[in-house]
């Protein structure tokens, strides 16, 4: 029974890790850019729920019916300007302006709000939890970013294999400047999809503020994270990435089990055995979303 | 009014001319093709006129259109039809959807209409049965035949054919050959780079023979073939020179 909850523990971290990398999945499938600035746009979304949406009178646990458009809008801006004129330039200089625009964040963040830490605040729902066993206890805050994960994942893949724009997206993916000469207007597809990404990881970030303290910092780790779920699931499949935050979250709740200091090693264990017996990951196509 | 319209283009890569003051033109619903040995800067000027790569001179208008200032995408929704030398086809798409792709965005058609379109191209292209078929398994000819489709169901006013009928046996050509005759029946001006310079033949009524750049004849697709600059680029003499392009 204490392994089913770990199990069960690790599902439901991992449901996170999964709504937390599908942005940083959809960015480098289609546009091939790594974002380093993800985990920091995610802290910054916690933020503006905390901070902001207060003064619309928009309760804290509410809040993502407004950062999550407004991140899209942000996000179609930010690619249309910042990253299409880096991958104009050449693939690595995404990295450095991604990498640039992590530390003006992080550094503004402290600036402004200090290294204090935060939560959004869900009020008496944070302790609340579905106690079906014993020893199993199941908190509705992480069933419920869990649930989000499942049906953004969901709703994303149905989007992207059924609608028109989907189409284009997977078009741009597979070869842009093919896609060009079919008339698409790459870099306006480009920005849809860099808006998707952004509103997906404003949701993760509000999800980590109502689950854990958060801080300027908080965006690194978080980072380190998406990235072994995003390798582990397979680059561009979509519900490989959810597979992958399972993997990676069950591999940290055994690890933290067996001593909390494992949790993380763990994790890294996990990754660094796919990365060697199967680098395009559980899912992964080499090449493209699938 | 002619069609397509060059006017002293030219274009270095580095050290490397693949364009010098190129000037012609191409009428609507004309064919012409374009000889030349490797690195004459055939696959260049296609790029230069569908806008992946920019002239350091010249100018280049279509139907009126000064091309400078239009992006690829802007270029092939007036009707500029490119095909590549090795197909690009999305490869993780099925056939059908890389059809209505075109038909969506290149021809501004929907719902309905853009399906009859984009399935009418495939049926035309003769690749109709593998609609439903993941573009990344096709065979060489068939993603050929598909590339064709794409561009067709743009509906263009111009095919810029980059090498279509090379790597495909004797048969294929000629089925190759005869859906590009037909496309030429039905009014759609031609621009087609090709090394099987039989197929060609058989189906323009004008040639441009390209070296380091510049074009060195251009007339009856016969005579250029004949023509004593012509021979000597593919039969020695100048092959040195282009060697060291």
């Amino acid at each position: 029974m204490i392994w089913l909850n770990v199990v069960i523990q690790g599902v439901l971290v991992g449901g996170f890790y999964a709504l937390f990398a599908c942005g940083l999945s959809l960015m480098f499938g289609v546009m091939r850019v790594i974002n380093l600035a993800h985990g920091d746009m995610a802290v910054v979304a916690a933020y503006v729920a905390v901070f902001l949406t207060p003064h619309a009178h928009i309760p804290e646990v509410w809040a993502f019916v407004v950062v999550a458009p407004l991140f899209g809008v942000v996000g179609y801006v930010v690619q249309r300007t910042l990253i299409q004129k880096s991958i104009d330039r050449d693939p690595f200089t995404t990295l450095l302006v991604t990498f640039g625009l992590s530390v003006i964040i992080e550094n503004l963040l402290l600036e402004i709000y200090s290294s204090n830490g935060q939560i959004v605040n869900v009020g008496e729902l944070i302790v609340k939890s579905w106690h079906p066993q014993s020893i199993i206890y199941i908190s509705y805050v992480s069933l419920a970013v869990l649930a989000a994960a499942v049906a953004v994942l969901g709703l994303l893949q149905v989007f992207l294999s059924k609608s028109g724009t989907g189409r284009l997206i997977r078009a741009v993916a597979d070869d842009h400047e093919a896609a060009q000469l079919s008339g698409t207007n790459y870099r306006h597809i480009f920005g849809i999809a860099g808006a998707i990404a952004f509103a997906t990881v404003a949701l993760a970030g509000i999800s980590y503020g109502m689950m854990t303290e958060f801080a300027p910092t908080s965006g690194g780790v978080n980072l380190l994270f998406a990235f072994e779920t995003v390798v582990i699931g397979g680059i561009g499949s979509l519900w490989g990435t959810l597979v992958g935050g399972i993997a990676l979250g069950i591999a940290q709740q055994f690890g933290a089990h067996i001593n909390p200091e494992y949790q993380v090693l763990a994790g890294n264990i996990l990754f660094l055995v796919v990365l060697a017996v199967r680098p395009e990951g559980l899912f992964g196509k080499r090449t493209a979303l699938a | 009014m002619p069609l397509l319209q060059l006017e002293g283009v030219s274009k270095k890569f580095g050290q490397v001319v693949v364009g010098q003051e190129i000037t012609f033109q191409l009428d609507e619903g004309a064919a012409v093709g374009i000889v030349g040995p490797n690195g004459a800067g055939k696959t260049s000027l296609f790029a230069m006129i569908s806008g992946d790569v920019k002239p350091d001179a010249g100018e280049i208008e279509y139907d009126g259109h000064k091309l400078a200032h239009l992006s690829q995408a802007a270029r092939a929704r007036l009707g500029i039809g490119r095909t590549y030398q090795v197909p690009r086809p999305f490869e993780h798409m099925t056939v059908f959807e890389n059809a209505l792709l075109a038909a969506q965005q290149g021809a501004r058609t929907r719902g309905h209409a853009s399906y009859v379109l984009a399935y009418d191209s495939l049926s035309r292209t003769g690749v109709a049965d593998f609609a439903n078929v993941s573009a990344g398994s096709l065979a060489l000819m068939h993603r050929k035949r598909l590339e064709l489709a794409r561009a067709l169901a743009m509906r263009p006013r111009i095919l810029l054919l980059d090498e279509i009928a090379g790597g495909l046996t004797d048969l294929e050509v000629n089925d190759l050959t005869s859906i590009i005759r037909g496309l030429r029946a039905e009014g759609i001006a031609v621009l087609w780079i090709e090394h099987v310079v039989r197929a060609l033949l058989s189906t323009v009524d004008r040639l441009l023979c390209l070296s380091s750049g510049a074009i060195i004849a251009d007339g009856d697709p016969k005579e250029v073939m004949a023509s004593e600059a012509v021979r000597s680029i593919y039969l020695g003499g100048k092959i040195i020179n282009t060697l060291n392009v």
